[in-house]
């Protein structure tokens, strides 16, 4: 459950597991819940009227909403707003999460190359510079191990360092630190420490960018034990991904894929943080669960355009939680279909969509009235050339013919 | 002669003062006093891009006496640590300090409990320096629940964040960037404190220093990086591993200090002038000379690479509690009888800390899931046959 909630037991029982719901007949925004901001402790209060405290320290805030599932039913985009909102792009949703984190709390502060003066690479910490100052917005020189090191260091004492890869590739050569220091510290001090700690980049195919920087390396972190992982594909849960991780006291990595950086959508005015351990359901269906995460929830969208003009419903989840997976929605509906098909960008050995698999057969089988397909990228270094990187990836056709094939 | 003299000094005011000491403390009224007495350090510093402190450094007879308890508690507790693993209780890697205690001993009378360190894996000493009781070093060593990490760290896991030590790391040379993480945070929070990040002279090879280095001499941390140089990175020598064995001088830009690692007081004047000079002008470089008797751990006899004649030879000539003890009874500060008894006492209660640590329970199954994530999280783990959950990942 969303790690804010620590401390308040009768919240956390509230907020616990099997109220996530994706059942769409229950509001969005209940249960609400209020936040007051002391110092870095947050606490969840629950008013038995409904009425909300309103948070002076931040601007914007009139309401917090902690179930952030899209229950529409009709829409294909994820925002879950009654009210009008604002658009923007994904990156700017990042970049607006990032710094409504860092007026909240003064202990978030962000380091990464180029993230200060330049506005980061991608433009996700554009303005934070100006408006924070160097000692809050870092730029590195380029050593990922040490500077991830350090952001482990400092978040050992109480700092909540974004720390942000330019590309999630290289962040491999920090992998030591991910790995030893920042998974296990927790652990091996016999819980003295926590590092809350956020570790985000971008990652993925897609731009001709060549073989070192479109990797798909979600698999490489997935055993780490102490972190989480998640990865966002819209705007709306960008920002609310973005703003829970950096208040979880776990360490958190973020992935963010290279083309969803322009998409486009209405999210809402109010302050709103998604569910780190939560997934989305972006279109309830009957025949067959399709789950994904990031860039290719799109060719899913895209392939079910498809698939509903020849007469299939499938129900598509978006799983956002890599580690842990959230077995309790992808139970849910593997309960209610019986078929799954798996669709990630992800390499086939060894990737997210293999462990899913293991994941789903040991717990659901006897639920299942086919064998799980998991369509994943091909186990080759990303080409450059722009037709063969198309099929390195899962494109919409497969995943039609996937369908029919397994709805058979 | 001289000998002679000091002998019949000390009796004769050792008989003045029996009627005063009572039967059950061991300490003179002297051993309180902290009138400034000024010793000069063994060798005197050399430095690099930095004037380097004086030679003379100033102490008192009580803090000598605290420099040989504590440094003869550590050497015994290390003594003791080769017993219990040669006797089984303890396991795994076990990296002994003994010989380096004056590291320890001197960088604690420098500084204060707001100030951070980190450190490798041969923490035992710096750990006890930090505030550490010798009921959590050996239930820690032991796999006790009453150890400092709850027995799921192991030697080289030791913590202590109330006193604000960080460890206790495996990896070489990955403490260096976290220390520097550590100075920034410092310098985040502005409270006027330092970081003494401690790697070895095998670490010092290690790119990632360099890195966290450059990185905090840009951003002005007070950091500064200590190469406990012991001349050995497990079996090679400094000489086979380093093209410039000059540890202090490899930061180039970042002013650096060669100190004798055998000697506390130099220890402590070399950390008093380092803090000064990070809280000022950013980072620093300490090199201490030091010397290990034991292997790099209890699996390396430690003389397939040196000669048992240069052991023997340090341990003559450069020990760092025969140093103090010497500088003690020539000041006349104490009798050899009664830093006798002080060995005696600190060997007991060595003893009863072992004794109280092996009574100690090994941690519940349970604890083998606690501690993974900061509570919350709720995610299910289950045994090997995947059939039941086992607990929830806290």
């Amino acid at each position: 459950m969303a790690v804010i909630f620590q401390g308040v037991g009768a919240a956390a029982a509230l907020a616990s597991s099997p109220s996530n719901s994706f059942d769409s007949n229950k509001s969005v925004f209940a249960p609400r819940r209020s936040f007051s901001v002391r110092k870095g402790a947050s606490f969840a209060v629950v008013r038995s009227d409904g009425t909300v405290n309103l948070n002076p320290k931040d601007r914007r805030a009139q309401l917090l909403i902690s179930n952030a599932v899209a229950t529409k039913a009709d829409s294909a985009a994820a925002s879950s707003s009654s009210k009008p909102g604002h658009e923007l792009l994904l990156f700017e949703a990042l970049l607006e999460g990032l710094e409504e984190e860092m007026e909240r709390d003064p202990h978030v502060c962000v380091m990464g190359e180029d993230v200060g003066h330049y506005g980061g690479s991608y433009k996700v910490t554009k303005g934070l510079a100006k408006k924070f100052g160097d000692l809050r917005v870092l730029d590195t020189p380029i050593a990922e191990n040490s500077f991830t090191g350090m952001g482990i260091g400092a978040a050992m004492t109480g700092l909540r360092p974004v720390v942000e890869g330019m590309n999630m590739g290289f962040l491999l050569l920090a992998f030591n630190q991910i790995s030893n220091n920042c998974g296990m510290l927790h652990y091996t001090s016999g819980g003295q420490f926590t590092i809350p700690i956020v570790i985000r980049g971008p990652g993925g195919v897609g731009r001709q960018l060549g073989a070192e920087h479109s990797q798909r390396l979600e698999s490489y972190f997935q055993s780490i034990p102490g972190i989480q992982m998640v990865a966002c594909s819209t705007p709306y849960n960008a920002k609310g991904l973005m703003k829970a991780a950096i208040r979880s006291e776990n360490p958190v990595i973020l992935f963010e894929h290279v083309l969803l950086y322009n998409l486009k959508e209405r999210i809402p005015d109010e302050d709103y943080i998604c569910n780190l351990e939560e997934a989305e359901m972006v279109r309830p269906g009957e025949h067959v669960t399709i789950l994904t995460y990031s860039r290719m929830r799109y060719h899913v969208m895209q392939a079910a355009k498809t698939l509903v003009n020849k007469g299939y419903d499938p129900e598509v989840i978006d799983i956002r939680s890599l580690k842990p997976f959230d077995l309790f929605t992808i139970g849910n509906s593997v309960k209610k279909t019986h078929r799954v098909l798996i669709v990630e960008e992800c390499m086939r050995t060894g990737g997210i969509g293999a462990s899913l698999t293991a994941a789903i057969t040991e717990n659901f089988n006897d639920y299942l009235d086919a064998p799980i397909m998991c369509l994943s990228s091909q186990d080759v270094p990303t080409p450059y050339a722009g037709t063969l990187e198309e099929v390195t990836v899962v494109q919409p056709a497969q995943i039609v013919t996937a369908v029919e094939q397994l709805c058979q | 002669m001289a000998l002679s003299y000091l002998r019949s000094s000390s009796s004769r005011s050792a008989n003045l003062l029996r009627p005063l000491s009572s039967a059950a403390s061991l300490r003179r009224p002297i051993s309180t006093d902290t009138t400034p007495i000024t010793i000069e350090t063994s060798v005197p510093f050399t430095s690099h891009q930095c004037e380097a402190p004086s030679r003379s450094v100033e102490t008192n007879p009580s803090e000598l006496l605290t420099f040989f308890r504590d440094m003869a508690l550590m050497r015994r507790m290390e003594i003791a640590a080769d017993s219990l693993y040669k006797a089984k209780l303890i396991r795994g890697f076990c990296h002994l300090y003994d010989g380096q205690e004056a590291v320890a001993v001197g960088m604690e009378a420098a500084i204060t409990k707001k100030d951070c360190i980190i450190t490798a894996y041969r923490d035992h000493c710096t750990f006890v320096g930090r505030g550490g009781t010798l009921l959590e070093v050996f239930a820690e060593l032991m796999g006790r629940q009453a150890g400092c990490s709850k027995g799921k760290g192991g030697s080289m896991h030791f913590y202590k964040k109330d006193s604000n030590f960080y460890g206790g790391h495996g990896i070489v040379g990955a403490q260096v960037p976290l220390g520097c993480g550590l100075a920034f945070a410092q310098k985040y929070s502005k409270d006027e404190s330092v970081t003494f990040a401690l790697y070895g002279d095998g670490a010092a090879n290690q790119g990632q220093l360099f890195e966290a280095l450059n990185i905090s001499a840009l951003w002005d941390l007070p950091a500064i990086l200590v190469c406990e140089n012991n001349h050995y990175g497990m079996g090679t020598a400094e000489w086979r591993a380093a093209k410039s064995p000059a540890y202090y001088k490899r930061g180039d830009y970042v002013p650096g200090l060669k100190v004798d690692g055998m000697d506390a007081l130099a220890v402590k004047q070399a950390c008093k002038f380092a803090k000064e000079h990070a809280l000022k002008n950013g980072p620093i470089i300490l090199e201490m000379d030091t010397y290990r008797y034991h292997g790099h751990s209890m699996s390396d006899p430690g003389s397939t690479y040196r000669t048992r004649d240069e052991i023997s030879g340090i341990r003559q000539e450069r020990d760092p509690i025969e140093r103090v003890r010497k500088l003690v009874l020539s000041h006349d500060l104490a009798t050899e009888k009664e830093l006798k008894d002080i060995e005696k006492e600190v060997r007991k209660e060595v003893d009863d800390a072992i004794a109280q640590a092996k009574e100690s329970p090994m941690p519940e199954p349970s604890e083998l899931f606690s501690n993974v994530y900061a509570k919350g999280l709720g995610a299910e783990s289950f045994g090997a046959d995947r059939k039941e959950v086992r607990a929830t990942l806290a």
